[in-house]
């Protein structure tokens, strides 16, 4: 619980997601890996426990009661969706299999049909692997140039050169939250600025809707991706938003069922968006965990979520810097209000492979690695970090054990 | 710390905080090699030099966890001055140990399989060698992500030594 926080986030929360009951090698559980996946409520397990034991069929092609309801209850999900992130139009919600395959989608659907040897798109330094790799494959394919965004010392993104790389420039595709260093970036700035060279925005919204209020139109997105199972909701689901008339005018990603309206020896008639980007029977259980996610968040209150997480990453920072001091270095901005509850940090040398490994002996869970983000690792200069990350469910004595566990990680590796 | 003795035995930290054989030799004239692992970002470099068939001497190079390090440190200790056939023979042995449990492996356990098909059964005396310090690594089995760091200065000495046959 934290006292004061501002927001109406308590130690209830924590109680209505069943596996942080459990323990790890004797010790409670104390999950800080929510960036990577968050832990999901009964509401969710439930939503999605019943579905198979009561309605369980295939949607959109049944007139028999299950199917009707199946495809009432996916269909009311995505309405969710467009609830929680303000979308203008319930039919803008693409369900995937995950943000990845979301901007695969955008990247070769749109970038297939609008980017040619003589365009550029612009990145930045801190995006995730999954909207790099997509962008590779299409830029080794079509010849465009990628542009980069540098970072600053202290995390955030150079804009110094903003306007020069866009120049000329199709698409800006960029992170609203790196899931290395917290950094919030600043994307009505980026989208305006965008806009005016010419260019469309494509927003990784991964780390930034499970996490913060979204309004895809106050961002200026034109393309948005995110994934299910960072947002309580389960694995296996993802979400591209992106404006009707963008949706309107690109060709199919995937080819197979549902997403066409005709089908001869000649050819195929596209269906009409969503349908058209959602080839094949879809996740339908997990699209209806997915819309009983958003309404867990929704009933927490999003400026409730993003306050207690506020409040919390700046126990973490203060708490981690008392114990530690020096030992310790955590990478990204040091103003909780400029950051997600995003921790990546460096204690004094020992690997974070190390670290992580010792602090699972106390039950606490970290992610040590790259963090599927190798260029901002070259660029600050690091291997791999260690990160713990927080979400609704964390509360004070979740950082205290991390930073009671990094004692033990001094006591052995200590030179 | 309770749970972690036996991945992180007083042996392997000292080899850890105190590495044999550290740097790098000049190459050519010596050969080089290197391992990486790209989920966890663990490096080993190796620079050795040969007479004939015997590694005469041989240096570690690059930067990882403690299991990585610490285990290409042994191995360093391990094999200079053994010939290339002996220290295959050292490889075999020591990932049969790396590979005893690997039932409980799962999917982590692809590269610790390689070379274990053909050790001897019983797999983990080495025949005529003796894994002596190397021992001390058996722990690491219990903890199956780690296996590809205790390897990983292994099988860059083999990608290594089967290159400088392939040469000569």
């Amino acid at each position: 619980m934290i006292a004061g926080a501002g927001g109406d986030i308590d130690g209830a929360v924590k109680a209505q997601f069943p596996l942080l009951e459990r323990s790890v090698h004797g010790n409670p559980i104390v999950y800080l890996d929510s960036a990577a996946s968050s832990q999901k409520p009964a509401a969710v397990l439930d939503a999605m426990d019943d579905y198979y034991r009561t309605v369980n069929a295939n949607v959109h092609r049944g007139a028999y009661e299950i199917a009707a309801a199946a495809t009432e209850l996916m269909e009311r999900a995505r309405a969710d969706v467009a609830r929680f992130i303000s979308a203008p139009s319930v039919d803008e919600i693409i369900f995937t299999k995950n943000a990845t395959e979301a901007m695969n989608l955008v990247a070769r659907s749109w970038g297939g049909a609008n980017l040619g040897p003589a365009d550029a798109i612009v990145l930045t330094e801190m995006e995730h692997h999954a909207n790099i790799v997509p962008w590779h494959i299409m830029a080794a394919e079509r010849g465009f140039e990628i542009r980069w965004i540098p970072i600053t010392a202290d995390g955030c993104l150079d804009l110094t050169d903003l306007d020069r790389l866009l120049d000329g420039a199709k698409l800006l595709s960029v992170t609203a939250m790196s899931n290395v260093l917290g950094t919030l970036n600043p994307i009505p700035r980026l989208a305006a600025a965008a806009h005016d060279a010419g260019a469309l925005i494509s927003v990784d919204a991964s780390q930034y809707v499970p996490h913060l209020p979204t309004d895809v139109g106050a961002l200026g997105a034109d393309f948005m991706v995110f994934t299910g199972h960072k947002m309580c909701g389960p694995t296996g689901v993802g979400v591209l938003w992106a404006r009707s008339e963008l949706l309107d005018a690109m060709p199919p990603f995937l080819g197979g069922g549902e997403m066409i309206l005709d089908v001869t020896k000649e050819g195929f008639r596209p269906n009409t968006v969503p349908h058209k980007f959602e080839a094949g029977t879809p996740p339908i259980a997990e699209i209806v965990g997915l819309g009983a996610a958003v309404r867990y968040l929704e009933g927490l209150g999003m400026d409730a979520v993003r306050a207690h997480e506020v409040s919390l990453t700046g126990y973490a920072l203060r708490t981690l810097t008392d114990r530690h001091g020096d030992d310790i270095t955590v990478h990204g901005p040091s103003e909780p209000a400029q950051r997600g509850g995003v921790l990546s940090f460096v204690y004094r040398d020992v690997h974070p492979h190390d670290i992580s490994q010792v602090l699972d002996q106390s039950g606490v869970c970290v992610r040590a690695g790259h963090h599927c983000a190798k260029p901002l690792m070259r660029c600050l200069g690091v291997s791999a970090t260690t990160r713990a990350s927080l979400y609704v469910y964390n509360d004070t004595s979740d950082v205290d054990s991390l930073a009671e566990a990094l004692d033990e990680v001094g006591a052995l590796f200590g030179r | 710390m309770a749970g972690l003795e036996d991945l992180y035995r007083e042996i392997i930290l000292d080899h850890y905080r105190n590495p044999r054989h550290r740097g790098e030799l000049e190459s050519p004239p010596a050969h080089r090699s290197e391992g990486f692992n790209p989920l966890c970002g663990d490096e080993v470099v190796l620079t050795f030099e040969m007479d004939g068939d015997t590694v005469t001497d041989l240096r570690v190079g690059g930067q990882g966890c403690s299991i990585s390090q610490a285990s290409a440190s042994m191995m360093s200790a391990a094999v200079i001055g053994r010939s290339a056939e002996e220290i295959r023979e050292l490889t075999r042995a020591f990932k049969a140990m790396m590979s005893i449990h690997e039932e409980t492996i799962g999917g982590d356990g692809s590269e610790a399989h390689d070379g274990a098909g053909s050790s001897e059964p019983g797999g983990g005396d080495g025949g005529s060698l003796r894994l002596g310090d190397l021992e001390a690594l058996r722990g690491v089995v219990k903890f199956p992500v780690r296996i590809k760091c205790a390897t990983l200065g292994w099988n860059a000495l083999a990608t290594g030594l089967d290159e400088t046959v392939d040469a000569s």
